[in-house]
């Protein structure tokens, strides 16, 4: 083993119960992935990768099998664990963006650093910073309505930074965003790669492909291909 | 949660109700209007048994006043024949009986009233009041001018009087009544003081039918007894009719309530073989205090009831609005949960939401209920004339305001759980 990988799943499983009959989204999955990783998730719709995203994000449970985080097993957490885990060590990037409508960018930036206990007063230098490195240095009073798409993403991307996670989530994070826009946020995550942040990321785009140093496909909730490249390949700088 | 925190939460929950102000006022009219009807209720409540009460406590806690009373079968018998003698009412023989076999007593004051007709220096229409100088202490009353009787007075059979203030400005109006003299059932009395009574408690036996009194005169009681006598003569149509009284009010203060409340019984007892016939009554102010009491807790008790459920209806609306704001911002819940909010901070989010619904309402509610009783009695003093009085408790407003929020918060357990217990995957799926 290995200690420093960030991610490790042993013979993950999940199953959904629908009463009668018991779906399986993931099919004993083992999976690991070394810090740094930017790992594009791959595969038809309904292959199991949100599903592997969500244990991934501790916002589920597994069935069966482990997943060591960082060194920790979280499988068998409780719920308030499992929150600070989510809070102190995971960034979460969603397709929908999912900012809160009633607060402005510094706010909807502050949100995780608040339930860690920092008031926004504390702290606002840097989530004005991080505004800033998204580049919404003239957008912090705004709500997420004025903002365009491509804005609101980039305003998630740096609520996911805010606690300075060990790596960040990104379901399918261009999905809702024309090519232009979904480039500029993709070169976004490729300089936070850059930085050193770990990256999962779900995408359909082979342009996503082209850009990440590890792509996993997947189908019928089992891992169907691994396949990494060389970092020189990685970022054209 | 420490204070800071807590404060964020709260201001948190403002801002987010003023984004919705229309349904957030909406989801307040159930608090504003329970609060508003509870105190209201209460002021109502209050005000209405207000007046008797203080009737009562005019009297004296510690009191027990006995009346004398034509007895009812009297009159009848009387009718036969049409003229005839009445003897009746309390004795002097009784105080001395009640004294010796009532234990607790402190003091006792009698007193004797008659309606008679003032002739000089006007024509007045008064009541004349033999009593002793004990009155000054055992009445509410205020010296204006001059002193009042003494012991002197009484033990001499001094013909001296004092007056009351309205008598006095009536007969000497801007001249000063001491020293002055007034006639009244043939006889002068020199005025000697001016009193203001605080109490309304003791007047002429209740239908006389004699003309309105301007006044009181108050002379000494063996004055009384001596030159006025204890008959009291009245012709009409040629009959004649004459009422023997010794004495009218007997007021026996007692040492403490618990003397009062077991004396009533003994003080029957006691004048039981000497008054075979109805002729007096017995008042215990303590009790008609205590009665008064339990029938004004019952009151509030129903009208505090009635307001209540329009506090619950308005607590059921708070969670109602919650409720549909769980669902409307079910996505916004799954966020925070990624984001790492632990459930109770979802809880205590929800919770700071309704409790501010419930703040906010009480408050204006307590404000439009401490006004509106006040508008209604001017309102009804406006239109048909009468004093309508309402008292506004404090206890009342802390109640309701209490109330309010604990309903509100009590209301908004179930909707801010159900946003805890909500599956944060699902959560940020929905919508
Ligand atoms: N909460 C759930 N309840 C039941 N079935 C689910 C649930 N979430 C996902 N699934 C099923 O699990 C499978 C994998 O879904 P998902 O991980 O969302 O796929 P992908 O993201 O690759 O499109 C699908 O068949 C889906 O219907
Ligand atoms: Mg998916």
């Amino acid at each position: 083993m290995d200690d420093h990988a960030i991610i490790r799943l042993e013979q993950l499983t999940k199953t959904y119960d629908l009463g009668e009959v018991k779906l399986t989204a993931l099919r004993e999955v083992d999976l690991v992935i070394e810090p740094g990783s930017f790992v594009a998730i791959m595969g038809a719709s309904g292959s199991g990768k949100s599903t592997l995203l969500n244990l991934l994000g501790c916002l589920d449970r597994p069935t069966s099998g482990r997943y060591i985080l960082g060194g920790v097993d979280v499988s068998d957490m409780d719920d308030d664990e499992l929150s600070d885990v989510r809070g102190q060590r995971i960034g979460f990037v969603f397709q929908q963006y999912n900012l809160i409508d009633q607060l402005s960018v510094v706010e909807n930036i502050h949100v995780p650093l608040g339930y860690q206990g920092r008031e926004l007063a504390d702290c606002r230098a840097q989530c004005v910073d991080l505004a800033g490195l998204v580049g919404l240095s003239d957008r912090l009073g705004h709500r997420p309505k004025q903002l365009s798409g491509g804005q609101q993403q980039r305003v998630a991307i740096a609520r996911a930074l805010a606690n300075d996670p060990v790596m960040i989530l990104a379901d399918e994070p261009t999905g809702n965003l024309d090519s232009t826009t979904g480039k500029e946020i993709l070169d976004l995550f490729c300089n936070l790669h850059a930085q050193g942040k770990t990256i999962v990321m779900v995408t359909h785009g082979e342009e996503v492909a082209k850009r990440a140093n590890r792509v996993v496909v997947m189908s019928d909730g089992r891992i169907v291909q691994d396949v990494r490249r060389t970092p020189t390949q990685l970022v054209p700088a | 949660m420490n204070y800071a925190s807590f404060i964020r939460g709260a201001r948190a929950g403002i801002k987010s109700l003023l984004l919705h102000k229309t349904r957030s006022l909406l989801t307040m009219l159930g608090i504003i209007f329970g609060v508003c009807s509870v105190i209201a209720m209460l002021a109502i409540g209050e005000g209405a048994s207000f007046e008797a009460q203080e009737r009562i406590r005019q009297k004296g806690a510690l009191n027990i006043i006995l009346r004398s009373k034509k007895p009812s079968g009297d009159a009848s018998a009387g009718g036969a024949q049409r003229s005839y003698i009445a003897d009746y009412g309390l004795k002097y023989a009784d105080m001395e009986r009640i004294r010796h076999s009532v234990p607790g007593i402190k003091r006792m004051l009698p007193q004797r009233l008659e309606a008679k007709r003032i002739r000089f220096p006007k024509h007045a229409e008064c009541e004349v009041v033999g009593t002793l100088p004990l009155y000054r202490e055992m009445i509410p009353n205020d010296m204006v001018a001059g002193r009042f009787l003494t012991d002197w007075d009484e033990r001499e059979q001094k013909n001296i009087c004092v007056l009351s203030e309205d008598l006095a400005r009536s007969l000497f109006s801007h001249e000063s009544p001491l020293e002055q003299e007034i006639r009244v059932a043939n006889r002068a009395f020199t005025v000697v003081g001016v009193i203001r009574e605080l109490s309304r408690v003791y007047q002429a036996g209740a239908g006389t039918g004699g003309p309105v009194s301007e006044g009181r005169v108050f002379v000494p009681l063996h004055t009384f007894r001596s030159h006025m006598g204890e008959q009291n003569i009245r012709r009409s149509a040629g009959s004649y009719q004459v009422e023997r009284v010794q004495l009218s009010f007997l007021t026996v203060e007692f040492n403490n309530e618990n003397d009062v409340a077991r004396a009533a019984p003994l003080i029957r007892h006691a004048l039981a073989d000497l008054h075979k016939k109805q002729d007096f009554v017995v008042e215990v102010p303590l009790d008609e205090l205590r009665a008064l009491e339990a029938t004004k807790r019952l009151f509030s008790f129903v009208l505090g009831s009635i307001a209540a459920i329009s506090l619950l209806v308005g607590g059921i609306g708070i969670m109602n609005i919650m409720l549909a704001t769980v669902t409307e911002r079910t996505r916004e819940i799954g966020v925070r949960r990624a984001l790492g909010a632990k459930k109770r901070q979802i809880i205590a989010q929800f919770l700071m939401e309704t409790g501010v619904l419930s703040v906010v309402g009480g408050l204006i509610g307590v404000v439009v209920g401490v006004f509106f009783p006040y508008l209604l009695s001017w309102g009804i003093h406006a239109m048909t004339g009468n004093e309508y009085r309402v008292v506004v408790t404090v206890w009342s407003v802390l109640m309701a305001l209490g109330i309010s929020v604990a309903t509100g918060i009590a209301f908004g357990v179930y909707p801010a759980r159900r946003a805890a217990e909500l599956d944060p995957i699902e959560a940020l799926r929905h919508g």
